[in-house]
């Protein structure tokens, strides 16, 4: 391959661009009388009368960061010292030494784009040449071989298409952010496998996230792979849960992200695929699969990706990374180990009393009516819902303190055998005031379109009471 | 002529394959971990099973993770490992 760097002088040239044609005649006669070496970008016959290097895979010009055609480059002790581009009839007497030079030529010509550089060009020679940056074992299909279909049979996909990981995707994905390809973001459970940047941007490709999600992403897998989060026991669990992410703060809304009509539903990609491609790296890269480390007994939608943004614009709230500590303009997200949601149908009432009563009421079942203190809860609050609050001005924490309110009581109404079902709280527990969500089980999100009377409950899997999983926040860094 | 080149998306891991012990002629005499891992009625398959390895002249002893939804810590599993020849795993439901 054409990528050692000759000694003296090294010209650069494309047969379609006219000012390489026009100094041709010049190469030619420079060739015959100093130490020069032409590459040719385009045309291996060009230019007529000199014996030009074949670039056309363009690794010289790539290796060399060649922008500009004509570019001549002064070569000494294998270090590029000086260079000059386009046509300028001092600078190349003077840069060669050799005068005069193309008599009849014009005194001044600008060069044209290195091919090297043209957009469709660019990541495919980053991905061919470029490569030492990406670790990754590179996998090469079949002639004749499906991509999908082949990603499919290697057991990287969760049941639906993925997108193959070429080294130009995840090449375009990486510059989503500024960390190293090679930094360590988390060490990834079942299998505790460190997962780089770039392992998680592979698998940001495979579930079709564009690179500004990345960074979010990345939140995402730190905060799922710590220990109060305990990914682990939630992959293993017979239970139904999946990790839920919440995106607060301002890149929610740079990415684009759905906090509005359908907000838990489908249809926005980054909702669709940040979730989706944190359940991807725990598969391929932690090795966690259905069947295998993961024992669902039923499982549930969510565990394909489960990813929304508060709706922080116009909440009546303060939004749930604020009141977890942040700044409103610091961006987060926040891991809830759940499954949901649950509708809350109210379309009558009319005052926080009155509505508070209905959210009580239906989240005393959750888990299990006869259950208290070993399952949170997020009810995902939308506006019509929200509007019946703000006029009265509860805040989140007095909405909190109502439904605990409401949902004390002695441990006997919750003992086992209550309402002749065998589960409930134990005897031990009889004579104690209970309430049903233990402090900071139950927290309160805006999001959701502006029509309807409901609101949906997210339900957790076992909370740090039962060793579980605890709610984890971590700040997103670009 | 090869297809579309891509980068593995896995963790590159080899697994270890590892061969299953042989299984014990007799139990008699053996010690025999019981290792409850704290589920509901966990106890009652265990309490039961003790019984049958008892009279069978097994010496049991009983073991208990702290909760179902993490692993095992790694002190009672070399605590196990060190006090027993076999074990026995309750997962329940």
């Amino acid at each position: 391959m054409a990528t050692e760097l000759p000694e003296g002088l090294v010209a650069v040239v494309k047969h379609d661009c006219p000012t390489c044609v026009m100094v041709a005649p010049v190469l030619a006669t420079l060739q015959d009388t100093v130490p020069l070496t032409v590459f040719t970008q385009d045309d291996p016959a060009f230019p007529p009368g000199v014996r030009a290097i074949d670039d056309t895979e363009l690794e010289f010009s790539y290796r060399q960061g060649i922008e500009i055609v004509p570019t001549l480059l002064r070569v000494e002790h294998g270090q590029v010292v000086d260079q000059l581009q386009g046509w300028l009839r001092d600078r190349w007497e003077e840069f060669t030494g050799v005068a005069p030079l193309g008599e009849g030529l014009p005194e001044y010509r600008a060069g044209c784009g290195s091919r090297s550089v043209e957009p469709a060009l660019v990541e495919k020679l980053a991905a061919r040449f470029g490569g030492d940056r990406l670790a990754s074992r590179r996998i090469s299909f079949g002639a004749e071989e499906d991509e999908f279909e082949a990603a499919y049979a290697r057991g990287w996909s969760d049941g639906l298409p993925v997108i193959p990981p070429t080294p130009e995707r995840v090449l375009r994905m990486l510059a989503g952010t500024s960390r190293e390809p090679s930094e360590v973001v988390a060490v990834v459970p079942p299998d505790l496998v460190p997962c780089t940047v770039e392992k998680i941007a592979v698998n940001a490709v495979l579930a079709g996230c564009r690179p500004e999600y990345l960074p979010v992403l990345m939140a995402a897998l730190e905060a799922a792979c710590t220990d109060d989060f305990n990914m682990h026991g939630l992959l293993a669990t017979t239970f139904f849960s999946g990790p839920i992410v919440i995106v607060n703060g301002p890149i929610s809304r740079e990415i684009g992200m759905n906090s509005g009509v359908n907000v838990l539903g489908q249809g926005n990609r980054a909702n669709s695929t940040i979730g989706r491609a944190l359940q991807l790296v725990v598969r391929n890269v932690g090795g966690g699969r259905p069947d295998g480390v993961d024992r669902a007994t039923l499982g549930s939608p969510g565990k394909l990706g489960f990813c929304f943004a508060e709706r922080e614009e116009d909440s009546p709230w303060e939004p749930l990374h604020v009141e977890l500590g942040f700044r409103p303009e610091q961006s987060t997200v926040t891991l809830f180990a759940g499954q949901g949601p649950e509708p809350i149908v109210d379309q009558l009432s009319r005052t926080p009393e009155e509505l508070i009563r209905s959210f009580a009421a239906c989240l005393d079942v959750v888990a299990h009516p006869n259950l208290a203190l070993g399952f949170d809860a997020i009810v995902v609050v939308p506006p019509d819902h929200a509007r019946v609050f703000r006029g009265a001005g509860w805040s989140k924490a007095r909405m909190r303190e109502e439904v605990n309110r409401l949902l004390t009581r002695p441990g006997r109404e919750r003992a086992r055998g209550r309402g002749g079902m065998g589960e409930g709280l134990p005897e031990s527990l009889a004579e104690a005031d209970i309430s049903k969500f233990r402090e900071g089980g139950l927290h309160f999100v805006h999001a959701g379109g502006k029509a309807g009377m409901f609101s949906g409950v997210l339900t957790s899997w076992v909370n740090p009471n039962g060793g579980g999983s605890t709610p984890v926040t971590v700040e997103v860094r670009k | 002529m090869s297809g579309l080149e891509v980068l593995d998306p896995t963790g590159e891991r080899q697994p270890r394959e590892r061969r299953r012990l042989p299984r014990p002629d007799s139990i008699d005499g053996r010690r025999v971990a019981l290792l409850d891992i704290s589920k509901a009625r966990g106890n009652v398959f265990l309490d039961r099973l003790e019984q049958l390895l008892s009279e069978r002249g097994a010496k049991t002893e009983r073991f208990r993770k702290p909760t179902f939804a993490r692993p095992a810590p790694r002190a009672l599993l070399e605590e196990i490992t060190a006090r027993s020849d076999l074990v026995v795993e309750a997962l329940a439901d």
